[in-house]
């Protein structure tokens, strides 16, 4: 029974996470902001893959393992997301999204 | 496990091997080497479809990496549609802020490709992710390219977002399907799979995600500004290759892995489908710029794509059928469309091809007979392809969704003819100059040629197919 309540603990703080994220990711103006809340989506999932491997299904290591594969490919994508930010900063000079919009119909 | 079973994953180890001697190429041969290069990229892509042939069904590394007849067909398909888009990509990349960085351009486009080749052929979802960014990562620097021009940095920038944002919906979905289910291969999954709620809650998960990359309506805001800001070559990239990919990783995962939950995932992607179709068809309707409206085009496509889906293995020969037509067709509105916009200074306005017919006759036939092909009318693949795939759904029963894919290909018809109007009836005082097509894009624009008219009559092509989806799928 202790079991479970430890397991639903975190899933609360995983999948209140997921949400903020997506809550950022739709609200906020800056590109720097929407990438913060993508990142806190993505890190909701990694907790979720360890705990879950952690709780319920102890003598694996595949959740581990994806959380860790994870935390790699987000850095990637971080990595890349930002060298495009800087790129629009210097076409815009800004990086706020109601000013990077050129496109639009 | 010994080195000679890597052999079996030979397509993706060629790949590599391409890649690391691309590296060395771009490294030691003189500036400005992008023609060395681009003749170089495809010597390769012919060497590695040469190659492609492997018709046994393989299972590596305990089950990661899964490799069956169909997925060497699809692996074959993207090459041809990678082959395609680095033939046309010739002026575009002679521009002086592209010709020093043609090695980054080709690398990247084999870093991709490999990517994709990994997630066709994954066999659990760690496979499956990591090939999906490394499909979509680099996909992000090709759209930003463009160094110097904003609308391209504004695209890769709308890209990357949006392709963080629905990974990270998938991957939450991956992991409440791991809570449930207890492993991530795919072969260990369906008797696990019961259709409790957690695991609805992961499907819809994975499939928002999976949305985003197919551009499916609810999740398709990306799509037609990606499209118009990315350069035209990376546009025709995007739009058949790699959602060709990621059209078939889905149907591998929504049989293999979700096929118990069949009945729930049916319902859910006949709505999904017929918004795609009716809004990607509304939406193109009043579309001026050429890209934008290949983009919304394009939305509409995956809408029958999906179709095919829907018909479970039955359809998976036609689901790569059509991506095939779907690809010869595209590819070469692409390639018409870069070559107008280098010959004449960045035109891509629909006004622009008025009277098009006057000056350039061969490239408007050809740009006419595509687009004829993509709203299917009969003698062409694209009629073929829709043929094969309504056929498909119908057979299972989806009636309704058939009648409604069926009453949009007229609307599809007439915004496909309003380009065709513009090139052959509408005057115009300035009609674009004529031009020469450079040797590479005439190649370009005759095989498409070729393959839209020949796809449909030449039935092997379907046989082979159905028969490889048969080994695969177990379907009849």
């Amino acid at each position: 029974m202790e079991l479970e309540i430890h397991v639903f603990h975190y899933l609360v703080v995983s999948t209140v996470m997921l949400f903020c994220g997506i809550y950022g990711f739709c609200t906020r103006k800056n590109l720097l902001a929407m990438l913060i809340s993508v990142e806190l989506m993505l890190n909701a999932s990694n907790i979720n893959f360890a705990v879950f491997n952690r709780y319920l299904f102890p003598g694996q290591l595949e959740g581990h393992f994806f959380s860790l594969f994870g935390i790699a490919i987000a850095a990637a994508e971080t990595a890349v997301a930002i060298a495009i930010i800087i790129n629009v900063y210097r076409n815009f000079n800004r990086v706020l999204t109601d000013d990077v919009s050129h496109m639009k119909g | 496990m010994n080195i000679a079973t890597l052999l079996h994953m030979q397509p993706e180890v060629m790949l590599a091997c391409f890649i690391i001697i691309l590296l060395f190429a771009d490294l030691t041969i003189r500036q400005p080497n992008h023609r060395i290069l681009q003749l170089i990229t495809i010597g390769l892509l012919l060497v590695h479809l040469a190659t492609n042939l492997t018709l046994s069904e393989e299972t590596l590394f305990g089950g990661m990496y899964h490799s069956s007849p169909m997925s060497s067909a699809v692996k074959s398909i993207l090459t041809i549609g990678t082959l395609l888009v680095v033939l046309q990509a010739g002026p575009w990349i002679r521009l002086s802020d592209n010709n020093h960085k043609a090695g980054e351009f080709y690398i990247l486009v084999f870093t991709t490709l490999l990517g994709m080749f990994f997630m066709t052929s994954a066999g659990h979802f760690l496979m499956f992710y990591v090939g999906l960014e490394m499909a979509s990562i680099p996909m992000a620097c090709l759209i930003a390219f463009d160094k110097y021009r904003a609308g391209s940095a504004e695209a890769g920038m709308k890209f990357i977002l949006s392709a963080m944002f629905s990974s990270a919906l998938m991957l939450f979905g991956i992991s409440l399907l791991y809570g449930t289910v207890g492993t991530l291969y795919f072969s260990d999954m369906p008797e696990h799979i019961v259709g409790s709620p957690l695991q609805m809650g992961a499907l819809v998960f994975f499939f928002a995600g999976l949305g985003f990359k197919l551009s499916l309506v609810p999740f398709h805001a990306w799509t037609p500004d990606t499209y118009q800001g990315a350069p035209t070559t990376v546009g025709g990239y995007l739009s058949v290759v790699s959602k060709g990919a990621a059209a078939f990783a889905l149907v591998n995962i929504l049989l293999r892995v979700f096929g118990p939950m069949a009945e729930n995932w049916e319902l859910l992607l006949s709505v999904v489908i017929v918004l795609t179709i009716t809004v990607g068809n509304l939406m193109a309707l009043h579309q001026q710029n050429m890209k934008r409206f290949m983009a919304y085009s394009s939305i509409s496509q995956a809408g029958y794509i999906l179709l095919a889906i829907l018909a479970g293995a039955t359809g998976t020969a036609a689901l790569t059928y059509y991506i095939l037509a779907y690809m010869a067709a595209n590819l070469a509105v692409f390639c018409v469309i870069n070559e107008i916009e280098q010959h004449t200074g960045g035109h891509v306005d629909r006004d622009d091809y008025r009277a098009l017919y006057t000056t350039n006759p061969r490239l408007t036939l050809v740009l006419t007979l595509a687009l004829f092909s993509l709203a299917g009318i009969p003698p062409f693949a694209g009629f073929f392809s829709k043929f094969f795939v309504f056929a498909a759904a119908a057979r299972e029963g989806h009636w309704i969704v058939t009648f409604l894919a069926l009453i949009n290909t007229v609307i599809s018809l007439y915004y496909y003819l309003l380009v065709v109007r513009a090139m052959y009836i509408d005057p115009s005082d300035n009609p674009a100059p004529t031009f020469r097509t450079g040797r590479l894009g005439q190649l370009t624009l005759v095989v498409c040629l070729i393959a839209i008219v020949a796809l449909g009559l030449v039935s092997p092509i379907y046989e082979t197919l159905c028969q490889a989806a048969m080994l695969t799928f177990g379907a009849n």
